[in-house]
Formats: structure tokens, sequence, C-alpha cells
């Protein structure tokens, strides 16, 4: 192995140490002014991801070659990269979102959690260790349970923290378990040389695949895929909606981050069990996730259920274990971060003007503000997967993956489940567009930081649908460097 | 560099829809103006196209590329050949003529002009598309304009039913093809979408066979075939006037294009190993539509079944896969195009004066609406096949080529023009004839601009009875372009 000069190792994870800076400036920030400058603590956020961006594509970017850091516990490669700059994307998004919100703007410690746990996820994107893994996983996963609790005068909110902590712990609990079976018979606690011990069948199959099991348990969670998704409906509902946006979105994506890795570099050997495995998995969570969302009355609610499916629907890709399913998994979760984060956005500037969740709250809204309606709609045809939204790409190129690896019958259960989302998210346009309110023609009140958040989102949407091309590349970057050892 | 006429036809009513979500809601008099002149640039350029169109050298002209997503073999690829040309010019003039009809809309024009001009450029980009991946795009960029105009303009009753119900079939259609031209591009193994070098890729038999119904019938299901023709009815009569008269007119026409072009174009051993499976349905089609539409009470149910009556002949036109036969599918789309555009606008001319559809209180239209009366009967006897105007030109070869290929269908489906004299003179007896009820004593007649769409519509449907070879000369190089494929 190359060895790094120490300094160089330090340069790339400039991005992750810019993070932890960023964290730190906020929570000092935060102690200085207290609450009376608040308002800025989420553009400070925003504006010091973009600059994290800016470190990782100066000095951490990945070279032709991965690159080995830090003993072996990291890999630089393009997988790792992508991925940062989804989250960090994310993460930058809902800090607008989040910005004068009652309730979070006066604590200030919600933006450092924020950072936190999005540092958890960068470092779950490129570590190749379990250890690591298990670590960066938790780093993640308990900001997001205090966040989702954030709300502490709200009964839903702390109700939803728990529920999401408990739910967090166990299955966190069970895969530690599959890791220390990993680790007990190989070992080792580099993925790479666990997997090349799988592979020359060290391990007895039947132990190989019950610790598939274990580990797929703490993934699925992550990613809410059914029939680990029960915590997800709940929780959006009660969890602050900037939040519930940046759970469905970031989060979920970290989980495809190591559910991806771990798939395509320990259990090559196992392929076909894995692919039977999820894509039962992605049946499961786009048929529960669709049904339920049917004939959901809570806006919040049904972005659970349909996150839920949107899930199963990007398992397809990474059933397909190719290099384009993996491809169209990382354009799918680009195309789905922008997408659902917007969403949240519109729930979230919507739910404060009306005060109500309920779906049949919207009527009216394109009366009172077609702009809104406008973005509500492009979100909400992306995620039913119509052009030209990002959506669109997602989907042709899910689909495709199924079908390039001879399982069409996987592409027609996503064609007949991808109508029945559109039924619901049609039935949401027809209250926003044709039913009336008595309250429509009261203007909604927009600050300029949800403003720049959801123009920001829906360029995106529009973008990462039309033009496609340099993500494509990124994503198929990133699909290559990850199965290259 | 050429001029990029074809490109210009598809993005002005693009920007035009966007440009028109900018204008302020109240400055009606500058939508409605954006939307007429953009509508008549769009007529204009689809006219220029089709004289533009050199028939002697035939092939794909005003050919267009551009890179899109190099990677996947994806790329901007537009170009007309003698099928599609004429479909340009239907698209212009449905356009143009839907915005005519709409001039009074009130509620929301500014949404209705824009979403209408999406619908525009959705179409124009699927009949100029040489690329499977923009054809998709295209295609399925009509799918919210479509729902929107249904229920925000469309008739308060059924709007919700109908616009939920035709949105859903054809999303689900067009994911089924889409899965099917996912396996083609697969399948291929050319890593293009590029349908030109697909056509050639030689694709196994039995693959064939496998993909066909999924691109014919996903497809089929916007071109109204049996089974899966039950949201067209339900669809356009829910639909406002001029969204009618474009799906009808020209969304149809979409999917009978689309399943001709990818298909039958793309995997022609799978088209002939299910032609017998296709024919069958299609008379169903056929003598099925008409029957139903003879014993609707609604005037505007009885026009919604005989498009599905219509584009039966289409798609028997299509299976019987002879020279007569693709060449009369290829008029029937443009003759039934303008011809249901025409009923459909009647139809909402008649029902914004007289607020009813019922059959059985309308009567003697004609005395307060004469041009109206006269373009609906100039339709209907375009629908019945008359000589002397474009729908016997139409369904002439049509009928030649069935006889050829499969005579018994040929003789079922004469019995569906039969049924369509029947209703058509039922209609036009119960709307326009016979005795004014009281309370239409006092309708105004129809506007200039009613008059001015009709007479359009109308004009083409005898032009073309009359002088054929003006479109049957541009078809002619289409149609041969097929047949070799279908031979080699």
């Amino acid at each position: 192995m190359m060895t790094v000069p120490l300094g160089d190792m330090l340069l790339k994870i400039l991005p992750e140490l810019g993070l932890l800076v960023l964290a730190a400036v906020l929570l000092t920030l935060d102690l200085l002014w207290r609450s009376r400058r608040c308002r800025f603590l989420g553009w400070i956020a925003a504006g010091g991801g973009a600059v994290v961006i800016l470190l990782s594509l100066l000095f951490a970017r990945p070279g032709p070659e991965p690159l080995l850091l830090w003993g072996g516990m990291m890999r630089l490669d393009s997988t790792g990269f992508v991925f940062r700059m989804l989250f960090v994307t994310g993460m930058a998004i809902t800090a607008l979102f989040a910005t004068e919100n009652e309730g979070i703007c006066e604590h200030g410690e919600f933006f450092t959690l924020l950072v936190i746990s999005t540092l958890g996820m960068t470092l779950m994107a490129s570590v190749v260790d379990l250890i690591m893994i298990y670590l960066a996983f938790e780093t993640a996963s308990i900001p997001l349970y205090a966040l989702a609790g954030f709300l502490i005068r709200d009964k839903k909110s702390v109700e939803s923290g728990v529920k999401y902590l408990l739910f967090g712990a166990m299955t966190s609990a069970v895969m530690l378990y599959g890791f220390s079976l990993l680790y007990g018979f190989t070992g080792s606690t580099n993925l790479y040389e666990i997997g090349a011990q799988l592979s020359a069948g060290q391990l007895p199959a039947g132990l190989a695949v019950l610790t598939a099991l274990l580990v797929t348990v703490g993934f699925a969670f992550k990613v809410s895929a059914a029939p680990l998704h029960f915590w997800a409906p709940d929780v959006y509902e009660g969890a602050p909606t900037s939040v519930a946006g940046f759970l469905s979105t970031a989060s979920k994506a970290a989980g495809f981050a190591v559910l991806l890795r771990v798939l395509l570099v320990v259990y090559p050997a196992l392929s076909s069990l894995w692919t039977g495995l999820i894509a039962a998995l992605a049946v499961a969570s786009m048929v529960v996730g669709n049904l339920q969302a049917l004939n959901q009355k809570n806006i919040k609610r049904l972005l659970a259920y349909s996150s839920i499916a949107q899930a199963g629907t990007i398992l397809i890709g990474a059933a397909a274990q190719s290099d384009f399913g993996v491809t169209a998994t990382m354009y799918y979760l680009m195309a789905y971060l922008v997408t659902n984060l917007a969403a949240f956005g519109v729930v979230m500037v919507v739910g404060r003007a009306v005060g109500s969740d309920e779906i049949s709250a919207y009527a009216g809204l394109s009366r009172r503000s077609p702009g809104t309606a406008l973005i509500l709609l492009a979100v909400l045809l992306s995620l039913g997967g119509i052009p030209p939204f990002a959506g669109f790409i997602g989907k042709l190129l899910v689909f495709g993956a199924a079908v390039e690896a001879n399982m069409a019958w996987l592409a027609v259960v996503g064609v007949v489940n991808s109508v029945a989302a559109l039924y619901y998210y049609l039935r949401v346009l027809k209250v926003v567009y044709l039913d009336r309110a008595e309250n429509e023609t009261q203007p909604l009140n927009m600050t300029s930081a949800w403003k720049a958040a959801l123009v920001g989102c829906v360029v995106l949407v529009v973008v990462l649908g039309v033009l496609v091309s340099p993500f494509y590349t990124w994503a198929s970057q990133a699909a290559a460097s990850l199965i290259v050892y | 560099m050429q001029f990029p006429i074809l490109s210009v036809l598809i993005f002005i009513p693009l920007l035009a829809g966007i440009v028109l979500l900018m204008v302020p809601a109240q400055r009606k008099d500058w939508i409605r103006g954006i939307a007429l002149g953009s509508a008549a640039v769009v007529l204009v350029l689809s006219v220029a196209v089709y004289a533009l169109y050199d028939v002697a050298q035939a092939g794909y002209q005003f050919v267009e590329t551009a890179p899109w997503v190099p990677a996947l073999g994806i790329q901007y690829h537009v170009g007309v050949d003698g099928l599609s040309l004429p479909l340009i010019l239907l698209s212009g003039l449905v356009v143009f003529t839907g915005v005519l009809v709409s001039w009074h809309v009130d509620e929301r024009p500014r949404e209705f002009f824009s979403y209408l001009m999406f619908l525009g450029s959705s179409v124009l980009g699927v009949f100029a598309s040489l690329d499977l991946f923009q054809l998709f795009f295209f295609f399925e960029l009509a799918v919210f304009p479509k729902y929107l105009m249904i229920i925000l303009w469309g008739s308060p009753k059924t709007r919700e039913y109908g616009g939920m119900k035709l949105t859903l079939f054809l999303f689900a259609g067009s994911v089924l093809a889409l899965v099917g031209a996912l396996a083609i591009y697969f399948g291929s193994g050319l890593r293009t979408f590029d349908m030109l070098v697909l056509e050639k890729a030689g694709f196994p038999i039995a693959f064939q066979q496998l993909w066909f119904p999924f691109l014919f019938l996903g497809f089929g299901v916007l071109s109204g075939i049996f089974p899966f023709h039950s949201w067209a009815p339900d669809g356009h009569v829910a639909a406002p006037t001029a969204v009618s008269m474009l799906l009808a007119g020209v969304e149809m026409k979409v999917g009978a294009f689309a399943a001709l072009r990818v298909a039958i174009m793309l995997l022609p051993d799978g088209a002939r190993f299910w032609a017998p499976a296709v024919l069958v349905l299609a008379t169903i089609n056929v003598v099925y539509g008409a029957l139903i539409a003879l014993i609707q009470s609604d005037f505007k149910y009885v026009i919604g079944f005989s498009s599905v009556s219509h584009m039966g002949l289409v798609l028997i036109g299509f299976a019987c896969l002879n020279h007569d036969s693709l060449l009369g599918a290829g008029m029937q789309m443009f003759s039934h195009g303008i011809m249901t555009a025409l009923f459909f606008s009647v139809v909402g001319m008649v029902y914004d004066r007289t607020h009813t559809r019922e059959l059985s209180q309308l009567g003697g239209l004609v005395q307060k609406m004469p041009w109206a009366a006269v373009g609906f009967i100039i339709a209907g006897l375009v629908s019945m096949g008359m000589p002397g105007f474009s729908g016997f030109v139409a369904e002439f070869p049509i009928f030649m080529g069935a006889w050829r290929t499969a005579p018994l269908v040929a003789i079922i489906a004469i019995l569906g023009v039969v049924v369509t004299a029947g209703y058509i003179l039922l209609v036009v007896r119960r709307v326009f004839f016979g005795e004014l009820p009281k309370q239409f004593q006092n309708i105004p007649d129809i506007t200039w601009m009613d008059k001015l769409a009709i007479g359009l519509l109308a004009a083409f449907m005898i032009g073309l009875g009359w002088f054929p070879s003006l479109m049957t000369s541009v078809l002619q190089p289409g149609v041969q372009n097929i047949l070799g494929l279908l031979g080699g």
C-alpha cells in the first residue's frame, strides 16, 4: 500500500475538519448572540456548507485511483466525494429552511447538531472499516434523535424523537452484532479484506448469510425500507418539518452509501442472495409505502409513506448489483434529495401560514401563491417521475438497471407502483389547484432564506431533469470507484 | 447552417408557455395575444415544414442533432419524414384553432393558455423525435398540462374522475412502454437511443416477440386500443373544448404514431407475429366504439366513442402491414385529427350556449348557429367516409389493404362504418334540426373566431378529399421506408 504523508492526509479530510470547525463556530456564536441574531445562524450554516463544498473540490478531490488513508480506515474515492456533496447540500438547504422558525431559532445548537450529523454522514460514505462505519453511523444518528425531538414543548415532537431513538438503537445493535460476527470469523475489520476472505470461501455459507441479514437490518432502518419503516411516518409527522426533510433525504442517502459499499465490497460472493434480499425489500417498500400513502390526510405522513416507496424504487438500482445499477442509485439519490427537500420546504412554509399539515389545508394555494404552488407541482411531479424534472431521469435509470440485469419483472413492479404513486401526488395537486378556500387572498409569508432554499432546490430539480450529463458522469464515476479494490 | 425550423417549432410554444406564466394574471389581453401569436407562428411554421419537405429526396429532413447525454447515447435528434409530416401540420392546425375557440375562457386564462402551449410543445416534440429517450421526454411532458387542464376547466361533474382516469391510464401505458424501450436499449448492445441506428439493430425474433406488446400496447393505450380505451370517452368528455380537441385530435395520434415509430419500426418481426392479435383488438375498437356511440344520450360522449371507433381503423391500417393499409392509416390519422377537432369544437360551442349536452334537450340549432351546423355536418360526412371528403381517401385504402390481408376484418369493420353513418345522422338530426326548444330562442350565434376555426378545419377536410395526392405523395416515401424495414 502506498503511504501518504500526514500533511496530505490532513488535506484530504479538510472538508470533514471544516464541518467540525463550522459546528464549533455555530455553537460559539449561539452562546455569544443568544437569541438576538439567531436568524443569521442558518445562513452561516449554509454558507459554511458552501465553503466545505469548495474545500472538497479544491483539496479532497479523488484521483483516478482510490487512495487509502489513515491506516486503511478511510478511502478517498469518487463515491465518498459525490455523497459528501450530497450530504452537505442537503445540510445547507435544511439549515436555510430552519432559520426563523420559532422553537428552533432561539436554540442555536440545532445547527450544531445538524452539522455534526452531516459530518457523520460524510464519514459513513468514505470509511471502509467496520469500527469506523459504526462510529460514523452513530455520529450521524445521535444528533438526529435530538433533532427529531427538538421542539420540547411539543408532545408529538418529543414522542417522535424517542421513537426514533428506540428504533435506531435497536437496529444498530442488531447491525453491530452482524459486524462482530464478521470480525470474529475473519479477524479483520477492513471491508475489502473481509470481502476477499468471504470470496475465498473462508466462512461457512450459512454464517455469511446470517451476517448479511443482520447488517441489512441497520441499513434498512436508515433508508426506511419495509419492513423496518414503521418509525418513519410517526417521526416525520412529529419532528420539525425541516428535520423531517433532512431525515428523508440526506440520512436516507447515507444509509444507501453504506449499503452499497458493504453490499458490493463484502458480499460479492453472495450476490444472488443479496439480489433476492434487496429485491424483496424493494418490492415490499414500494407496495407498503404506496398502499399506505393512498389514503393519508396529513401531508407529512403522505410524504413519509411516499419516501418509503421511493426507498423501494431506489433499492431496485441496488438490487441490480451492476455498475449501471449503482450509477442509477446515485443519480436517483441526487434527484430525490433536492426534490424531497423542496417538498418538505413547501410543507413547512404552508404549515406555518395555515397552522396545519392536513392536505385539505392546501386548498386555494394556487391562488394564494402561484409560485409556491408551481414549486409544489414541480416537486410532486418529480417524485412521480415526470419530465422535465429530475425524478424522471432517476426512474428511467433505475428501471434500466433492472432491465439490464434481466430483472424486468422488478421494473414492471416498479411501473405499477409508480402509477399508484402518481395517483396520490395528483390528488394533492388537485387540492392545490382546484379546491377553493377562504384564506386564498392572503399572501403567504416567505423569508428570504426559505425563498433561496426553495428556488435553489427547484432549479436543481429542473437541471437534474434536463441537463443530466454532468451529474450522470459524477454518478457513474462514483459507481466505478466503488467496485475497484 | 440551415434554419433550425423544427426546434423553433417545438420550443416556441414551450417558451410561450413559460412566458405566459410570468405575465400578470390581470392582463388578459396580453395573455390572449401571446397565446394567439405563438399559435399562429406554430401554424405558419408547420405549414412551412410541410411545404418545404422535398418529396423527391424523401427520407428524414430538417434533421438537427445536438449532444445531450453522450454517456448514455442520448442526443437531441429531430427530423421529419412522410409519416410525421402530416401530424406536424395537424398539431399546428389544432393548436391554432384550439386557441381560437378558447378565446372566451375567463377563468384563469393565463394558466389555461400556458398549459395549452406546453401540450402543443409536447406533441410536436414527439412527432419530430428521432431519439427514443427524447420521444419519451416529450411524451410524458404532456402529463401535467393534461391533468390540470381537465380538472381546472373541465365539466364540473366528471372532471376529477375523468382527469385522474385519463392521466393514470396514459401514464401506466407510457411507463410500460418505457420498460420496453429500455429493453431495446440494452438488448441492442449498441448503447444508443438513436432510433435510426436501432432500426438496423437486427433484434432476435424471440426478443421482438417478447417486447413488442410492451411497446405497442403501452403506446396503444393513448391511441385508445381496446380494452384500454375507456379513458378516452371519459377524459374527452370531462375536458374543456380545446383540450378535447387536442386530446382526441392530436394526442391519440401521438399514441398511434409512437406505436408505429417505436414498436412496429424497431421490432418489425414482433409486429408480424402479433399483427393478428392487434387486428382483432382494432376490429373490436371499430365496431364496439361505433355501437356504443349509437346509444349515447350525451352529445359529447357520442364524439368521444366515435374517436375510439375511428382510431381502430388506424390500428387496422397498421396491423395489415401492407402498402395501402399503411398509407390509409397515415391519411386517417390526419383526417380523423382535424375531423374530431371540429366535432369537439362544435360540441363546445353548442354547450357554451345551451348549457346542456343531452341530445333529448337539444334541437333546431341550425337556425341559431348555421356555421356550426354546417361544420358539424361536414365533419360528419368525413366521419362516414363520403367521397369528396378526407375520410373517404383515408378509409378506402385501409379497407383495400385489409381486404388483401384479412378480408374478414375488412367485412366486419365495414359494419362499423355503417353504424357510424347511423349515429352521425342521428346526432345531426337531434341537435341541429327539428324544433328549436323555447329556452334556446335567444341564444347568440357563434363568434367570428369560432367561424374561422371551423372554416379552417373544414377547408382541410374538403381540400384533402379532392386532392388526396397532396398528402399521399408525402406519405408514400414514409410508407416505403416502413415496408423496407418489414421486408428486411
